[in-house]
């Protein structure tokens, strides 16, 4: 899965819970949380939905690395490598 | 209602059988194996099927483990639930109201249709001796009337929602409730009052808790208004039930869990009508002190975790009454929830007192159930109570005190439905005893645990690996918004547990 892929399955699974939000406009350096409206159990679902759709598994000590889209590539470029996205 | 009975003081006993006095009869006979068809094992079994049990159960299955939910009741549901009466009376126990957050929570954990069964209350009242407004409790709404009923000023108010909003429940800084709203509101007990009273109603706090409680809760509460479930907590249950079993979860009710089995330091199955069934994990939605110190069982665990545990207060208990409106008789528009209260002045203790003057009344009019062609009128009275001020009466004193207890109830009733006892052909009412009987609360609790028992409740797994616990907790993790999340939080660290021990 190349970077742009993996950002596009974290906004993807946030359209999914979030079907309100506007996604097309993020920042990726900028946190999630500044720009939309996400509060703890949001960020709870995306967890659950990586392991759901990837089975890709963030321990709670490492929810940190998701707060932007450029974290959350950092953090599971290795996690995803060679997995297929998930529409 | 005839005069006979009103002489009698609603001695209903003449009605024989019509009248049901809560904490006798009503259960169903205990089927012979209600365990029978169950497996041999799981990866997952939830004791207990309150909306935590419900929901740990629905998003642990739809991440594909096997899951077997056992429920101690012949219905599900734990206090999300209901009773019928002669008459076409549906009484729902506390489906009083919820925060917006419960529409997302129902569409990601369980269905679009449950969301959208969604709707928000009309009106909410306060009435007792220091003020009376009506609002939608939206947070514009509610700040405009405590704007023009206490003649504050509003960016004041408004700093003090801001200030709730930012607490987290990890920095308490030992700051009290009541300690808070002296400081933005000094001297003001009818401010008080509008603020607390609500959250007391909704959660069993008093204003001797933690600030971090109330600031969580009223924040959830104060934003888009109070929303309830159109269709009745029946239909809510069933359309879960039916996600589940859509879901491969094996329900069974009448299924007393004696124990949590604890194998070689882990958890290893449960033992259910003296049957064991193995389990990888288990998620206990009982009390979570009767989950420690009755199913897990002192010499499973440290010594300084069963004394944490003994030292969780409990949040109190309830007492209702449930009055259902004679078919054909109609009552007119009041509003969705009244608080109301005679009581001069607010106090903690007054709202739990044995004769309290304060209660809150659910109005369920025809629009709960729009489904049902004639559904009728019933009214829910609800207030706070002490076990220890039921738990002693002896058979004489209990009817006495649930006589008066339902006589109160009525005469401020009247207040607001003039004649109102005319329309009504049933009333009875439900005690911390009711509340221990049927849920199996220690001490009748209706509310959970005070703010300490989030952190037993959290750290049980650190003492039994594989062994969780979610349902009211903490105060936070209390109402119906409350448990269910704290249902996904949990089974989200279950599901990791099972993850990781799988991988080992």
């Amino acid at each position: 899965m190349t970077d742009e892929m993996i950002k596009q399955a974290i906004i993807g699974i946030i359209n999914d819970i979030n079907p309100d939000e506007d996604t097309s406009n993020i920042d990726a350096a900028t946190r999630l949380r500044d720009q939309l409206d996400l509060d703890s159990m949001d960020f709870l679902d995306i967890v659950m939905e990586l392991r759901k759709r990837y089975g890709v598994h963030v321990p709670d000590t490492d929810y940190e690395h998701l707060a932007s889209l450029d974290s959350c590539v950092n953090y599971l470029r290795d996690k995803m490598a060679g997995k297929e996205l998930v529409s | 209602m005839t005069t006979d009975q009103q002489q009698q003081g609603f001695n209903l006993k003449a009605e024989g059988k019509r009248v049901l006095r809560g904490s006798s009869g009503g259960r169903l006979q205990q089927k012979a194996n209600p365990v029978e068809k169950a497996k041999g094992e799981y990866d997952v079994i939830v004791i207990g099927s309150g909306l935590a049990g419900l929901t740990g159960a629905n998003v642990m299955a739809t991440q594909g483990y096997r899951v077997c939910l056992l429920e101690q009741h012949y219905n599900y549901g734990g206090l999300a639930t209901w009773f019928k009466r002669p008459g076409g009376h549906i009484f729902d126990i506390s489906l009083h109201g919820f925060p917006v957050g419960m529409v997302k929570s129902m569409r990601r954990y369980w269905s679009k249709e449950i969301a959208d069964s969604i709707v928000k209350l009309e009106s909410i009242k306060f009435d007792n001796p220091q003020f009376s407004f009506e609002t939608e409790f939206t947070r514009d709404d509610y700040t405009n009337k405590v704007v023009q009923a206490f003649n504050l000023d509003r960016a004041h108010v408004e700093s003090f929602y801001n200030y709730l909003r930012k607490m987290e429940y990890y920095n308490n800084d030992g700051t009290t409730t009541g300690e808070m709203l002296e400081r933005f509101f000094p001297g003001r007990n009818d401010v008080h009052r509008a603020f607390m009273e609500p959250i007391t109603y909704a959660n069993g706090s008093t204003l001797a808790e933690p600030a971090i409680t109330y600031g969580i809760v009223f924040s959830n509460f104060m934003s888009k208004g109070v929303f309830t479930f159109s269709g009745g907590t029946d239909q809510l249950i069933m359309k879960m039930r039916k996600i589940l079993a859509a879901n491969g979860v094996d329900m069974f009710s009448g299924a007393q869990v004696e124990r949590v089995l604890v194998k070689d330091g882990r958890v290893a199955g449960v033992r259910v009508n003296g049957r064991e069934i193995k389990a990888r994990s288990v998620l206990s939605n009982a009390n979570i002190k009767s989950t420690v110190l009755k199913l897990v069982g002192e010499e499973n665990l440290k010594p300084d975790f069963i004394e944490q545990t003994r030292a969780v207060r409990l949040s109190g208990s309830s007492c209702q009454v449930y009055i259902g409106i004679k078919q054909g008789e109609e009552i007119p528009f009041i509003t969705d929830l009244l608080f109301c209260s005679t009581a001069e002045r607010f106090t903690s203790e007054e709202l739990c007192d044995l004769r309290t003057k304060s209660r809150t009344f659910s109005f369920y009019y025809p629009k709960t159930r729009p489904h049902l062609p004639n559904a009728g009128y019933t009214i829910v009275s609800s207030n706070n109570a002490r076990w220890q001020d039921w738990q002693g009466l002896d058979e004489v004193e209990y009817e006495r005190e649930k006589n008066a207890l339902i006589e109160r109830t009525l005469d401020h009733l009247e207040k607001y439905i003039p004649g109102v006892r005319e329309k009504i052909d049933h009333v009875e009412a439900s005690t911390p005893r009711t509340f221990n009987f049927y849920t199996q609360q220690m001490q009748g609790a209706s509310f959970g645990t005070k703010f300490e028992g989030l952190d037993v409740s959290m750290k049980l797994s650190e003492h039994v690996p594989g062994l969780y616990h979610a349902g009211s907790v903490g105060i936070i993790m209390s109402g119906w918004l409350g448990t269910v999340n704290y249902g996904v939080i949990t089974a989200n660290k279950m599901a990791e547990y099972l993850h990781v021990a799988k991988a080992k």
